[in-house]
């Protein structure tokens, strides 16, 4: 059990998905100017990266490994997270149209996040067990949505203030994301 | 046409350069630009992908269904990736190694993607291959002159061999998670400084 708690707070602070691994970046520059967007981006991830998770798990081990054709682990891979995308995407266009207008592009963009396939393949490349690979699944897509919408919220404060022309927008966003990933430095020392 | 073949391939070397112009693609970026080697090694294999993807999917555009049209662009796309990712680790282990993680995930490099939709889908063959080449060698520029930046500064060298002599102070926080942030960041800055004249 204790470990299972250690592998759920590194992967959410320590080893945390954008900040420390660099995964899952477009997103995270892309749909931060706005609260509401990266509240909205944050739950389709955790939604999307968890089922991903959970899936790929499956059939790389029961398939792809029992059968030996790892090669074509990638094209497997991504035609599972596309055809998730797609169904998110429906479910959303039916039952709540304003949070569905309001992802716009970056709905159909969660397939390549690479944030949702980076986890899968390091699932699978860490050869964890079916346990700990959705554990670790939930706890980075998490942590995905504890950096944006803590970015968010300094990328709206940032944005009231006056900055120097040729440093606005997304140039003054990255700095901004350079000073909160140090932030997440300090975590390593925690477990 | 409006445009000849030769600035469609221009374009992507300063006007649409990624990841500056086109904030796309920036997890690799990010990533693999510790050191000069890795970020052209990371280019160059973005490169390939893309230009065989732009020239199939041109090639296909009358054939695929739109509505399908993403799911098609993106297994088309996967074929190229798991076709450097065999090819590299044949030929260039090392860089494989290093690389890891970030070979397969060219597939869900947005760049790749959003040229095959944006471009390719709509253009004629010629064209298409011009915009995967110019693209993709502003993308390698790009990586290379980030993966300089950071190596120099983080790690004293370039190319592995020593710039600043012996008494040079590593500067770590370069080669960190936070200072590719900062770097890319202060890099579109200076862009931005330039484009303006």
């Amino acid at each position: 059990m204790g470990d299972l708690i250690v592998l759920i707070i590194s992967s959410i602070f320590i080893n945390n998905i954008i900040l420390a691994q660099y995964l899952g970046a477009c997103p995270f520059v892309g749909t931060s100017k706005k609260m509401e967007t990266a509240i909205g981006m944050a739950g389709a991830v955790v939604f999307v990266l968890t089922m991903a998770g959970t899936i790929t798990w499956i059939i790389n081990t029961h398939f792809l490994v029992r059968l030996d054709i790892q090669f074509l682990r990638t094209i497997a891979f991504i035609m599972v997270i596309a055809s998730l995308v797609q169904f998110v995407e429906m479910f959303l266009k039916k039952s709540i149209p304003s949070l569905y207008a309001g992802l716009g592009i970056f709905l159909p963009l969660i397939t390549t996040n690479c944030a949702v396939m980076g986890v899968c393949l390091l699932n699978v490349q860490n050869e964890l067990t079916f346990l700990n690979a959705i554990l670790t699944s939930v706890a980075y897509a998490l942590g995905f949505g504890v950096a944006l919408i803590l970015f968010a919220g300094i990328r709206e404060r940032v944005n009231l203030g006056r900055t120097p022309g040729p440093l606005k927008d997304t140039s003054i966003a990255l700095v901004t994301a350079g000073m909160l990933a140090m932030a997440f430095v300090g975590f390593r020392g925690m477990v | 046409m409006a445009k000849t073949i030769a600035q469609e391939f221009k374009k992507g070397l300063w006007d649409e350069i990624p990841p500056f112009r086109l904030v796309l693609g920036l997890c690799p970026v990010l990533a693999v630009t510790t050191t000069v080697e890795n970020g052209i090694g990371m280019g160059l294999a973005t490169t390939f992908v893309l230009v065989c993807a732009n020239m199939l999917v041109s090639l296909l555009r009358n054939v695929i269904p739109p509505k399908i049209r993403v799911p098609c662009f993106i297994i088309i796309i996967a074929t190229f990736v798991i076709l450097v990712e065999l090819l590299m680790q044949a030929f260039a282990y090392g860089l494989f190694l290093n690389l890891g993680i970030f070979i397969p995930l060219i597939v869900v490099n947005c760049v790749v993607l959003g040229r095959a939709e944006a471009f390719a889908s709509k253009n004629k063959f010629l064209p298409s291959l011009a915009d995967g080449l110019g693209i993709g060698i502003g993308f390698t520029l790009s990586l290379g002159v980030l993966g300089a930046v950071r190596e120099s500064l983080g790690n004293g060298t370039l190319f592995d061999y020593p710039v600043f002599g012996p008494n040079f102070q590593p500067f770590e926080f370069m080669v960190q998670a936070p200072g590719a942030f900062v770097a890319l960041g202060l890099l579109l800055c200076i862009m931005n400084i330039l484009g303006k004249k």
